[in-house]
């Protein structure tokens, strides 16, 4: 039977519902000390003084440390624009880091960390892409002399072609800032005795960080060890560099003891890097039958305090997807990179492409209304046919694998019933009692498996391939080490699933380890949608490898040729005559016993490793449908349905693809309903906890209704495409759409995330459009 | 986050804990459930020298039947009261709008005189004992006295309870009128109401709004026009009538204003 | 300044003494070593650190240790014997994928197992309210919802066996 699809219970459950998983604060050393950070609470300031004198006095407190007293090198990032890893002279957020406190306990590096002083001399602050552009606007970087630190320009704006479409539109869109906000925060372990570093960390990519951290501290990197146990969530934000990795490291060396960092939910809002982020200028040019003539996009990427060079990256990706699932002849983009006095802005599940997607689904929409077709109607007359895959785009970056997406939209209207919602609608409409009924459509496309060679080093990663070594037990059990570190994923599942495939070896006789650069081959780690895509076909690539030499075992032991043998549920047998069979065990053991093998083949050469590269990205797609009821009177906003039809090519694990998408999903409607990072004029964070950051909870969302098609990709020999960041891409702009379409009755064209009740109200007293 | 240091002292008894307070006046605070107090002490916007914990003052937690009015004790938890035939037979209002405060975990350890006690007008029993016209029973180192609903929220966070007092008993008058409804407009079921309004309809009508000011407020003007037997549309427009609620990221005064009257229209037609 | 209390966690009494502002996550955490209540938030707003408190659901972040002396704690480790089995609602949420990273899993079954204490069989809604206060990040909360419909179908919690229905 072959597990690749079936429905399979995780491996990774049984401890994670026992309480016997290990997230990094579970992992306890003996004489352990622990950090706490004084943070600014200024957004942009000189730093006048710092008194730590009372701090020192307080019990249990060991040391207090600032860029005064201790030597630090920048954090490892954008030449030009590095941060300091504490705070030196000027401060440029509300959280950076600016001392750091060590202490016996917790408790005492909490105390310690309120009697540590800050005088600040204020300095004006930008908090938006707007006033930092503005003239005269306060410089966060005065040698630079601009607060736009990046901008590229667009080649030919498509200016005449759009002057001469029968139709265009232009659009302003804030795609609005969230905070990844994964459960469990930051938190890290190091442990620098004479023989090297050891440190744990909550982190996606564990060799990334190895590699950074040695370099940084200037030792060799099998002097580094890094562990990334059970890591609850991470969402794309544990894949950037903040200080407290280097500083825990630095502090447990100078002490010579564990110095353990555990982030406070409030730290976590302002120091986790953010997503999204983005304002975009958007024209678009269309004929009278919908087809579209040309799209011009402009990118401001807010970049917070401190740029990042994931954040940098980020419009590139937007851009690139910015055409979304459309044959569109002229597109053109530009960008440009702006600092300000927030947060540093890095990857949040999606990382730039649910920007795309909402930019591109939104002047869909607005296509339907200046013609008013029925928005459907307007994504069919433009998709790219399935014949015209590969389909090369505007973008060098981006040359489409493979998709269907008339096949999605006509799953998507398989499962949800339009014209009964549409009759819905217009009823309610006159009913006062009723809720305004919006539905709204999402065809969206993404940019995933980055695995290319390439497509991960511009963001500061080794290389692009992912490792996979799978290694045969003397008695027949397999274990699968892999850089693909997960958080949350299932990767250990989906990887033994394919393993069984592939190796013919029972699934409960393969273990999946990772999380460790002390036993795993160099790896890169779980971010952009690659683990399956990029991992996965390695653990197949690896798997074939193993059996072929296995046969040549299997073969000697039962005299019979390599080629004739076949390999099922842990037996080698020969074609035609099953009754001649050996099993797994037996030639496992054989495997290390130099007197047994085939002279030609060495001893326990069932081990292999590989860094699987792919030839090109992967581009899942899907087709999702939402409804939304809006309360007349108080402009409440809800979704009542939500309908899914994702195409993410060949599915290991049906559960576990469904529960990435409801995730996906999840955080989407989240933007597009309630989250949203803000500050007020000075700078201040007004939604710095979970009081005020509104992730919602069970009774605020939906329960799904799924569908799905297969469009493998060829860039694998699996099919698979990736999963994880699509239901983040497509359900925004679902969303958004649902709600103007609820409101399309009284000509409003467009509504900011988060559609807040305050908001919709408004425009239901006839406020904004 | 972690609270600053503090010495505990915890009761066995009322006066125990008024002894205590005496002894170390305005560097104690009182704690019962702690579900309004250990946040603020985590975040370290509340750091008292003594803790006076009365959590263990088994005799305060009581739900009584007094002919004319039920009693219920200061250290009553959300979950007792959200589940009390008694309270369910006579005060109806009370009980459900008990089991909507917080989340289930919070109503397991929150009580209903902690909850009065910190006085915030965004909380939602404030405005159950203003629309009940509820008489709260203070007890202090000169002994018990009654205070009227009226006359308990002072100011923002505060309360008739001095520092040297403790909020022992809540007095709620039976319900003799068939008609009430709690009305809790907030994004997530978790949240605090953005606005709410309690309405208990009667020969003496009460209404208490939720975060329409810096107190929990009683919207007095639409209970006059409710007794003289205005038109429920008339009585709703007068919600907001003499409050001046406030303006914070979750909703501006004008909205707040509009939700209050669209909130207590929405209690006066399922009361 | 420290306090004497008597706890019993999970069947076991522990006698200590402990500074009264050790919020009861960090007693089961740091001298318990039951490390599998977690901490996610600094409001009370995320319900990881929920825990049974004499039974009833409680987010041990929001009480003092000095608080549930003389009391009775579960935690997700009192939940089944080391040597299985996994009660309904572990192994409800092993069948139904109601978790990703693991994170929040403590308090989610820590609530819904008070919940299927009061309420043999909640309908979806009811599931949904008293969930109110736990935050998951990776689910989207449907596959919670159907793990603990699950618990309260099987009350036997006999799982299914590997690679049935799809």
């Amino acid at each position: 039977m072959s597990l690749v699809g079936a429905r399979v219970v995780r491996k990774e459950d049984p401890n994670l519902i026992s309480g016997r998983g290990q997230f990094v604060d579970d992992v306890k050393i003996a004489g352990t000390a622990h950090m706490v950070f004084v943070r600014s609470i200024e957004a942009h300031a000189q730093i006048k003084a710092i008194d730590v004198s009372a701090a020192l006095e307080c019990e249990g407190v060991i040391g207090v440390w600032t860029a005064e007293n201790l030597e630090l090198a920048p954090l490892p990032g954008v030449p030009g624009l590095e941060r300091p890893t504490l705070a030196k002279e000027k401060v440029r957020f509300v959280g950076e880091a600016i001392a750091v406190v060590v202490a016996e306990n917790s408790y005492a590096a909490a105390d310690g960390a309120e009697l540590v002083f800050v005088e600040y001399e204020p300095l004006g602050v930008v908090t938006s892409v707007n006033e930092a552009m503005a003239d005269n606007a306060p410089l966060l970087y005065e040698a630079i002399g601009s607060n736009v630190v990046m901008e590229v320009p667009s080649p030919d704006e498509h200016q005449e072609i759009i002057d001469a479409a029968p139709h265009s539109v232009s659009m302003h869109i804030v795609n609005n800032r969230c905070a990844p906000a994964p459960m469990e925060p930051l938190v890290c372990l190091a442990d620098y005795g004479p023989s090297g570093l050891t440190l744990w960390a909550s982190f996606q990519a564990p060799h990334h960080l190895r590699n950074t951290v040695s370099s940084w501290l200037g030792i060799a990197q099998d002097q580094c060890r890094v562990i990334t146990p059970d890591v609850g969530g991470g969402f794309g934000a544990k894949v950037n560099f903040t200080p407290e990795l280097f500083i825990a490291p630095t502090l447990s060396k100078l002490l010579g003891r564990p110095i353990k960092y555990t982030q406070t939910r409030s730290e976590c809002m302002t120091e986790m890097y953010h997503g999204r982020a983005q304002e975009q200028d958007v024209d678009i040019a269309f004929d009278d039958e919908g087809k579209i003539l040309a799209l011009r996009v402009m990118v401001y990427q807010d970049q917070g305090g401190y740029a990042d060079p994931t954040g940098m990256g980020l419009p590139a990706l937007t851009t690139t997807m910015a055409a979304g699932c459309y044959m569109i002849p002229n597109v053109s983009v530009a960008w440009k990179n702006i600092v300000t006095n927030t947060t540093p802005v890095a990857a949040y599940r999606g990382a730039g492409r649910p920007e795309a997607s909402y930019l591109i689904e939104r002047a869909i929409d607005q296509i339907a209304y200046s013609l008013e077709i029925d928005p459907v109607e307007v994504r069919r007359r433009n998709y790219i046919p399935t014949e015209n895959f590969p389909y090369a785009t505007h973008s060098e970056i981006a040359v489409y694998d493979s998709g269907n997406f008339a096949g999605c939209m006509d799953e998507l209207l398989n499962i949800m019933d339009y014209d009964a919602i549409r009759d819905e609608q217009e009823k309610n409409r006159e009913d006062p009692g009723k809720p305004l009924l919006g539905v709204g459509f999402a065809s969206w496309l993404e940019i995933a498996g980055f695995g290319p060679p390439g497509s991960l080093e511009g963001f500061g990663h080794l290389g692009s391939w992912e490792s996979v070594q799978v290694r045969i037990q003397p008695d027949g059990s397999a274990i699968i080490y892999t850089g693909a570190s997960p958080h949350g994923q299932g990767t250990v599942t989906t990887f033994a699933q394919i393993a069984s495939d592939y190796l013919g070896i029972e699934f409960d006789k393969i273990s999946v380890r990772h999380g460790d650069t002390a036993t795993i081959p160099q790896g890169i780690g779980t971010l952009g949608s690659r683990a399956v895509a990029v991992g996965g076909e390695g653990v197949k690539t690896a798997s074939v490898k193993i059996v072929e030499r296995a046969k040549q075992v299997a073969a000697h032991l039962l005299e019979a040729n390599p080629e004739d043998l076949t390999v099922e549920d842990g037996n080698f047998s020969v074609k035609g005559t099953p009754a001649q069979t050996v099993s797994w065990a037996e030639v496992a053991w054989t495997s290390f016993r130099p007197l047994e093998i085939p002279e030609e083949m060495e001893p326990g050469s069932l081990d292999t490793t590989v860094l699987q590269q792919v030839p090109n990205f992967s581009f899942p797609s899907g087709a999702y449908g939402c409804v939304v009821e809006i309360d007349k009177e108080t402009g409440d906003t809800r979704v009542r349905d939500m309908y899914l039809v994702d195409d993410c090519g060949t599915v290991i694990s049906p559960m576990l693809a469904e529960g990435q998408v409801h995730g996906g999903v999840a955080q989407g409607i989240a933007q597009a309903l309630y989250e949203e990072v803000k500050y007020d004029e000075n700078g201040q964070p007004t939604t710095g906890t979970f009081v005020d950051y509104l992730i919602p909870a069970a009774p605020e969302l939906p329960t799904f209704t799924s569908g799905r098609i297969s469009t493998p990709t060829p860039n694998n020999t699996l099919g698979a495409k990736g999963i994880g960041e699509s239901g983040s891409v497509g359900a925004p702009p679902a969303v958004i759409n649902a709600v103007v379409d609820a409101l399309r009755h009284l000509d409003v064209t467009h509504v900011d995330m988060p559609a807040t009740p305050q908001k919709i109200w408004r425009i239901l007293q006839g406020g904004a459009k | 986050m972690i609270p600053a240091k503090f010495d505990y002292k915890p009761a066995s008894s009322a006066e125990e804990a008024i002894a205590l307070l005496a002894e170390y006046g305005d560097e104690a605070k009182i704690i019962a459930g702690g579900h309004s107090l250990l946040p603020l002490m985590k975040l370290r916007l509340a750091n008292p020298e003594v803790l006076i914990d009365i959590g263990g003052i088994n005799d305060l937690s009581f739900i009584e039947d007094k002919g004319d009015h039920i009693a219920v004790g200061a250290l009553t938890r959300h979950r007792l009261v959200e589940q009390s035939d008694l309270l369910k037979e006579h005060i109806p209002l009370l009980a459900h709008t008990a089991g909507h405060v917080g989340d289930p975990q919070v109503r397991n350890r929150g009580t209903i005189g902690g909850s009065l006690c910190h006085g915030d007008p965004a909380s939602d029993l404030p405005a159950v004992v203003l629309a009940t016209r509820a008489s709260l029973l203070i007890t202090g180192p000169n002994g018990e006295r009654k205070v009227e609903a009226d006359d308990f929220f002072t100011d923002f966070w505060e309360t008739a309870v001095a520092e040297d007092e403790l909020l022992t008993e809540i007095q709620f008058p039976k319900f003799t009128g068939q008609e009430w409804s709690f009305q809790k407009f907030n994004r997530r079921a978790q949240d605090w109401a953005i606005v709410g309004c309690a309405l208990q309809h009667s020969d003496n009508p009460g209404i208490g709004m939720i975060n329409m000011g810096t107190t929990p407020v009683r919207a007095s003007a639409a209970e006059a026009a409710l007794k003289s037997g205005e038109a429920n549309s008339d009585v709703a427009d007068l919600a907001d009538d003499g409050l001046s609620p406030p303006s914070d990221i979750h909703g501006q005064e004008d909205y707040r204003r509009h939700l209050s009257r669209v909130l207590l229209g929405r209690a006066l037609d399922n009361s | 300044m420290t306090f004497p209390i008597k706890i019993t966690v999970n069947g076991k009494s522990h006698e200590t003494e402990v500074d009264p502002r050790t919020l009861l996550v960090h007693f089961l955490r740091e001298d318990c070593q039951l490390t599998g209540t977690h901490v996610g938030c600094d409001t009370s707003n995320c319900g990881a650190c929920t825990v049974l408190l004499n039974g009833e659901a409680v987010k041990s972040c929001t009480v003092l240790t000095v608080q549930a002396t003389n009391q009775e704690v579960q935690t997700v480790e009192g939940l089944a014997p080391p040597d299985g089995p996994y009660t309904p609602i572990q192994e409800g949420f092993r069948q139904e994928h109601g978790l990703q990273c693991g994170y929040c899993t403590p308090g989610m079954l820590m609530a819904g197992t008070a919940l299927l204490n009061e309420i043999d069989n909640p309908s979806e809604e009811q599931i949904r309210e008293h969930l109110e206060g736990n935050l998951c990040r990776c689910t989207g909360y449907e596959m919670i919802v159907r793990s603990i419909q699950w618990a309260a179908e099987n009350p036997d919690g006999i799982p299914v066996e590997i690679g049935e229905g799809s």
